[in-house]
């Protein structure tokens, strides 16, 4: 008992904001864990960091123009997405500037309308708000919404799982059966912008990336399947959020005298351990090669055997 | 508008852009767009916890950048390059923000560090500026060939006995000081904007590398002049302009190379 209330700081279970942010954290860390293991099979770390900046350009503007924040978070998250496979976000050689130009132009707009915010009106923390969140200040009317836009998330990604894992370990492959690069490129981006939309909004930029990148990119490590990949980042991103906030809330007891640390801070700080500790996990066979492109097959530890049975 | 106050404003932007048209070349050339957005921004954190403990936040942005430099090139070798980088910016952003929630730090100075103020440059933040600024230009001329082969034919810098990685960390050492002395006064946004628009429109331009190089520093200053006249007249944010005029550019660049592809098949075509 004297070991449980040492763990667990007076109140934690009975807090409603950590109701609601054990709840919103599950939902995101999982939808980021499925979205995240193709991102990163697929290079695409930047343009899934990127949207959560371009969605957040989107949040400011539903501010300045009084529409609802989701709205602006999801809609400024696929217009970027759509904007980027414009402009080549799929093509390896590209695909780096795609997502920089576009970023470009979202934080440009975003300065914008965080200025004409702060001089229309008095939201003061507005910037701190928009640019950091917090999982602790979710209204718990958001939850349906998180719930619903996650669910659509998954079942986009369900419904093109097979084109979308030979898609991302083997392009050439791909397209001698016929699968449409481009279609299937474009929904995977539109998903991945709606998740980081949603995330963004949920629980904050910067937690969005750590558990869109971090518990896939573990799991990927230590796995030798998309599937099981997927399965453990899942359970590694839930088991993050969790203990993150635990963390968070119990800070606030460890010195009376200051205020306690933030969630995004454990969450992130857990999340990027135990990606250095699957480095020393012994995954060594795979040691990558320098260079930012690497086959997806050797880069996740996938042998031949698995895209054989992804075409199979 | 080119009023006393006004005159720092141009003459910083004036060295912002030429370093940022030089090193954002490599940037571009090197696919390097993402640690180049992660530098800066993860610097900050740095700015953040100089301000805590009170010491001069130009010290800590200078370590930060430093630190994310050194491990995304060292992490980098082993793991795929843009996970490190993703995995490292959060890193920075959330000590950043355990930095803010210890200090009273109040929100302006936040906004000031994402989005700059050379509107509000004095003058003593040129000379250290320009130092910073012209060291970033002598290490790019001396790397210049290292880069370029490592680039363009790393097969070829390899049989050199050119090490990819070391000239990679060296890159990113130049990123890290060029960040540092540009963050305080045009902002992480501003900078990340000025090293791919202008050097992406000018590889639409050509494809030799010095022309390029010349051409994009041409665009870089265009850009920050042009931004700078708007804002002044309409008092909206720098930033604004530099985002819009630089993917504006980006698409002009665009349109003129697909131009010049269609033109040239024509010729090919008469010339048949």
């Amino acid at each position: 008992m004297s070991l449980l209330r040492l763990l667990f700081e007076p109140g934690f279970f009975s807090s409603a904001p950590v109701h609601t942010a054990v709840v919103i954290g599950a939902v995101t860390a999982v939808v980021s864990a499925v979205v995240g293991v193709f991102t990163v099979v697929r290079s695409q770390s930047f343009a899934g960091h990127a949207l959560t900046d371009i969605a957040t350009t989107g949040g400011s503007g539903a501010v300045y123009f009084g529409i609802s924040p989701l709205a602006g978070f999801i809609g400024g998250g696929v217009a970027g997405g759509g904007a980027m496979d414009l402009i080549g976000v799929q093509r390896v050689r590209s695909r780096d500037l795609a997502t920089g130009i576009v970023l470009g132009a979202a934080t440009g707009l975003a300065a914008l309308f965080l200025y004409l915010d702060a001089t229309q009106s008095a939201t003061t923390g507005v910037t701190q708000q928009i640019l950091f969140g917090s999982i602790f200040t979710v209204s718990s009317s958001t939850i349906p919404a998180v719930v619903f836009f996650s669910a659509a998330v998954l079942l986009v990604i369900g419904a093109i799982y097979r084109p979308l894992l030979l898609s991302s370990v083997s392009p050439e492959l791909a397209s001698v059966r016929g699968v449409g690069l481009r279609v299937v490129g474009l929904l995977f981006m539109l998903a991945l912008a709606v998740a980081v939309g949603l995330s963004s909004i949920a629980i904050g930029s910067i937690l969005s990336t750590a558990l869109l990148i971090g518990p896939a990119a573990t799991a990927l490590r230590l796995t030798r399947s998309i599937r099981g990949a997927m399965v453990v980042a899942c359970l590694l991103g839930i088991a993050t959020t969790w203990l993150g906030i635990l963390l968070a809330y119990d800070s606030d007891y460890w010195d009376p005298s200051s205020q306690g640390l933030p969630v995004s801070f454990f969450i992130v700080a857990i999340a990027f351990l135990l990606y250095l500790l699957s480095g020393l996990a012994g995954v060594r066979r795979h040691v990558g090669r320098r260079d930012g492109d690497i086959p997806a097959r050797e880069a996740c530890g996938l042998g031949d055997d698995t895209t054989a049975k992804a075409v199979a | 508008m080119f009023a006393g106050f006004m005159v720092n404003a141009w003459e910083i932007a004036t060295i912002v852009a030429v370093v940022a048209g030089i090193v954002g070349f490599f940037v571009v050339l090197r696919g390097s767009a993402f640690p180049a957005h992660a530098i800066p921004n993860g610097a900050f954190a740095g700015a953040a916890g100089a301000n805590l403990i009170g010491i001069n936040p130009l010290v800590g942005l200078g370590a930060f950048a430093l630190l994310a430099a050194l491990g995304i090139g060292t992490l980098g070798r082993r793991g795929r390059r843009d996970v490190v980088t993703a995995l490292a910016l959060v890193l920075m952003l959330a000590i950043g923000a355990a930095f803010l929630s210890q200090s009273t730090e109040y929100e302006p100075e936040i906004f000031s560090l994402l989005f700059g103020e050379i509107l509000g440059v004095s003058s003593g933040e040129i000379l250290p500026v320009a130092i910073l600024g012209l060291a970033c230009v002598i290490a790019v001329g001396v790397l210049y060939r290292r880069l370029l082969l490592t680039s363009i034919i790393p097969e070829i810098a390899a049989a050199k006995g050119l090490q990819p990685h070391r000239v990679e960390l060296a890159f990113l050492i130049v990123l890290a000081c060029a960040t540092t002395m540009t963050v305080p006064v045009v902002g992480a946004l501003l900078i990340f904007t000025l090293m791919i628009g202008p050097p992406a429109a000018a590889r639409c331009f050509t494809n030799r590398p010095g022309l390029a190089l010349i051409i994009s520093v041409a665009i870089a200053l265009v850009t920050v002049w042009a931004a700078i006249a708007c804002s002044f007249e309409t008092n909206w944010p720098v930033g604004f302009y530099v985002g819009t005029y630089s993917a504006a550019g980006y698409g002009v660049g665009r349109a003129y190379a697909a131009w010049e592809r269609r033109r040239g098949a024509q010729l090919g075509n008469k010339a048949r």
